[in-house]
């Protein structure tokens, strides 16, 4: 009789269903996982460390490639725990034009990961589909703060500066006609806020064309029912947030149940799963990219007719406007503190969290009233979601690992750091 | 963020629930902060979690803070210096005041109950070297990694803990980063050797240097 024994199998960090730098070592009989343990850390870029040695706001950027797929989130957080620190509100545009670019975030973040959850399991159209709205989405990044992702858009006492009146177009090259452009450029003549409102009145129809192709497709709901079951109750001893606790069937969202900036004025709907496998999950995030839609037209309808300023008056926070820094000594003098010393924040600790795309992301900041942040904590989502992972596909087979790293939406930058 | 009403109800629960246990209770900018000592932290987070009118069933986050050079900077702002920014590094480096806090070390958790939609920060002083405290993964079963990580980057001890290991930082990597005493460029940096065909780790050569000293200005209690 031939001898049988169990199979250690390595999984990654270079796998591309490994969304990034996981290693998995797997335990295995047969097709069967009987432990998982993944080891991480191979993107720890040490950006806790990093933001100790630096002024308050040159640590902006590095929230941004923290969770590098929804990245004005990071930002969020990081903003508001600072300004709980020294105790000022951002104008009420600013909040509105944060909490519109949150949802957009939102989007961004769940278009990504439909696409590649699709594709981890099968379904490559998707994938294109989703791209095609990212696209425009990160135009309205681009449009509002110069890049397409690490924006740095949000500054502690607003944000870093108004919508634009205008698109940028699209230009005819080699590979675009004139007639191509003028099509690609027709919903671009008006200003950001008007090309944000025909996305979020066009979008649900993408949505829908996303539903066609999966949720009643027989594969793929082969490959994701009943698999990784989470039960309410072991959801929260796991510390899952967001649309993995939300899939079990817990109604917990920030924007409901502590609300931020102006989400209490907005009106929208939590959508919650059933089963808590990885099918209600995916039913989870679609329907909140429908309601971020919602958000996103109840905010450009507010921001159209509510001009004003975006940004705190008070220059010992934010820096004075340029013209006033060309003109005026004390403008120059606090510019130049501005950016070089920075702010001093009071002693103290913070915590604050936003409802991120992927759960609950909290940012822990103790001061002890200098210029630089003394300890900074990043509480990533994906982090127990990740830790849970052994748990979650004991007793499942290979091919289904794949399906549980994708519904978890897992994204390196924020679980390493 | 609480009110004024709700933190009051909730330090009066906490104070009947916890008793003696409870060393401190703060609540700053709406945040209610419990100090409670190491030997306590299994009694009181099987307290928190499973009374009823508390239910902090959730652990959201577990970190660690190093306390040991808190309040220094680089360059008084007090007085006039004879010699500038130079002269403020040279003696922070050399002179440590003894820092104010009750350790060195602190371990903070954030904890939530989805029930009562209340959060409330525990916070543990440790002031031995190496730091040591029960771990918490029979409460809550997320603690597991978050332990970890504190132990990897502050080397905090987390005893009871089923499976102490690095978590972030390299295999084979020595010492815990994130304590104020290690350097923030580190000691050793890892290349390609073409001759030996292999990864190699050699001390690292970029200098350490400080972009923008460390100042406190002002009163730190009454803002910018």
């Amino acid at each position: 009789m031939p001898e049988i024994r169990n199979m250690t199998l390595n999984f990654g960090p270079q796998h591309p269903a490994a969304h990034g730098v996981l290693r998995l070592v797997l335990e295995m009989d047969g097709e069967v996982i009987e432990r998982a343990d993944p080891h991480i850390g191979l993107l720890h870029r040490g950006t806790e460390k990093l933001a100790e040695s630096k002024p308050f706001n040159q640590s902006i950027g590095y929230m941004d490639r923290l969770d590098y797929v929804s990245m004005m989130c990071n930002e969020h957080a990081y903003v508001m725990a600072i300004e709980r620190l020294l105790g000022v509100t951002p104008p009420l545009r600013a909040q509105y034009i944060r909490v519109m670019f949150d949802e957009i975030t939102r989007v961004l973040n769940h278009l990504m990961w439909l696409g590649a959850h699709g594709l981890d399991i099968g379904a490559m159209t998707v994938f294109l589909y989703c791209f095609r709205e990212r696209e425009d989405l990160m135009d309205c990044y681009e449009a509002v703060s110069g890049t397409r992702m690490h924006a740095t858009y949000y500054r502690p006492g607003g944000v870093y500066r108004d919508l634009p009146d205008r698109m940028p177009q699209y230009q005819a090259s080699k590979l675009r006609s004139d007639k191509m452009v003028r099509e690609l450029n027709a919903n671009r003549q008006g200003s950001m806020l008007d090309f944000i409102e025909d996305f979020a009145d066009r979008f649900p129809a993408c949505v829908d064309e996303y539903e066609t192709l999966l949720t009643d497709n027989r594969i793929w709901k082969q490959r994701t029912v009943d698999i990784g079951i989470v039960t309410p109750e072991r959801a929260q001893a796991l510390g899952f947030t967001g649309p993995m606790l939300r899939g079990s069937g817990v109604a917990w969202d920030l924007r409901k149940k502590q609300p931020y900036e102006v989400y209490h004025l907005l009106d929208f709907d939590i959508p919650i799963g059933v089963n808590g496998d990885c099918y209600d999950r995916y039913l989870v995030r679609i329907e909140e990219m429908r309601q971020s839609a919602r958000i996103i037209k109840q905010c450009v309808q507010w921001l159209r007719v509510n001009p004003g300023p975006v940004m705190l008056a008070d220059h010992k926070l934010t820096a004075p406007s340029r013209a006033d820094m060309k003109g005026d000594m004390e403008s120059l003098i606090h510019h130049f503190k501005h950016f070089t010393e920075g702010y001093c924040v009071p002693a103290g600790e913070a915590y604050a969290a936003v409802e991120h795309p992927k759960g609950e992301f909290g940012i822990y900041l103790v001061s002890d009233g200098a210029n630089k942040p003394y300890r900074l904590k990043a509480r990533a989502p994906g982090f127990p979601h990740l830790a849970a992972m052994n748990e979650l596909v004991q007793g499942h087979m290979l091919a289904d690992v794949v399906a549980i790293i994708g519904t978890m939406d897992i994204v390196f930058g924020e679980i390493d750091r | 963020m609480l009110t004024d009403l709700q933190a009051s109800t909730l330090s009066a629960l906490l104070h009947e629930r916890l008793g003696a246990q409870l060393q401190a209770l703060t609540v700053d900018r709406g945040e209610l902060t419990a100090v409670v000592a190491a030997a306590d932290i299994s009694a009181v987070g099987q307290i928190l979690r499973d009374a009823p009118d508390l239910s902090f069933r959730l652990l959201v986050d577990l970190s660690g803070v190093d306390y040991q050079t808190y309040g220094q900077t680089d360059w008084a702002t007090h007085e006039a210096t004879s010699a500038g920014f130079s002269r403020g590094v040279a003696a922070a480096s050399a002179a440590v005041p003894e820092a104010a806090t009750p350790g060195r070390f602190a371990v903070v958790y954030h904890l939530l109950s989805t029930a009562h939609n209340r959060r409330v920060r525990l916070k543990v002083w440790l002031a031995e070297d190496p730091p040591r405290l029960p771990s918490v993964t029979e409460i809550w079963p997320c603690a597991d990694w978050y332990e970890r990580e504190a132990f990897d980057l502050f080397g905090i001890l987390f005893e009871g803990h089923p499976d102490l290991r690095r978590l972030l930082t390299d295999y084979g990597f020595i010492g815990h980063p994130f304590r104020k005493d290690f350097p923030l460029e580190g000691y050793v940096e890892v290349r390609y050797d073409a001759q030996k065909q292999r990864v190699v780790y050699q001390p690292v050569s970029i200098e350490s240097r400080v972009l923008v000293p460390r100042v406190i200005r002002g009163d730190p209690n009454k803002g910018h």
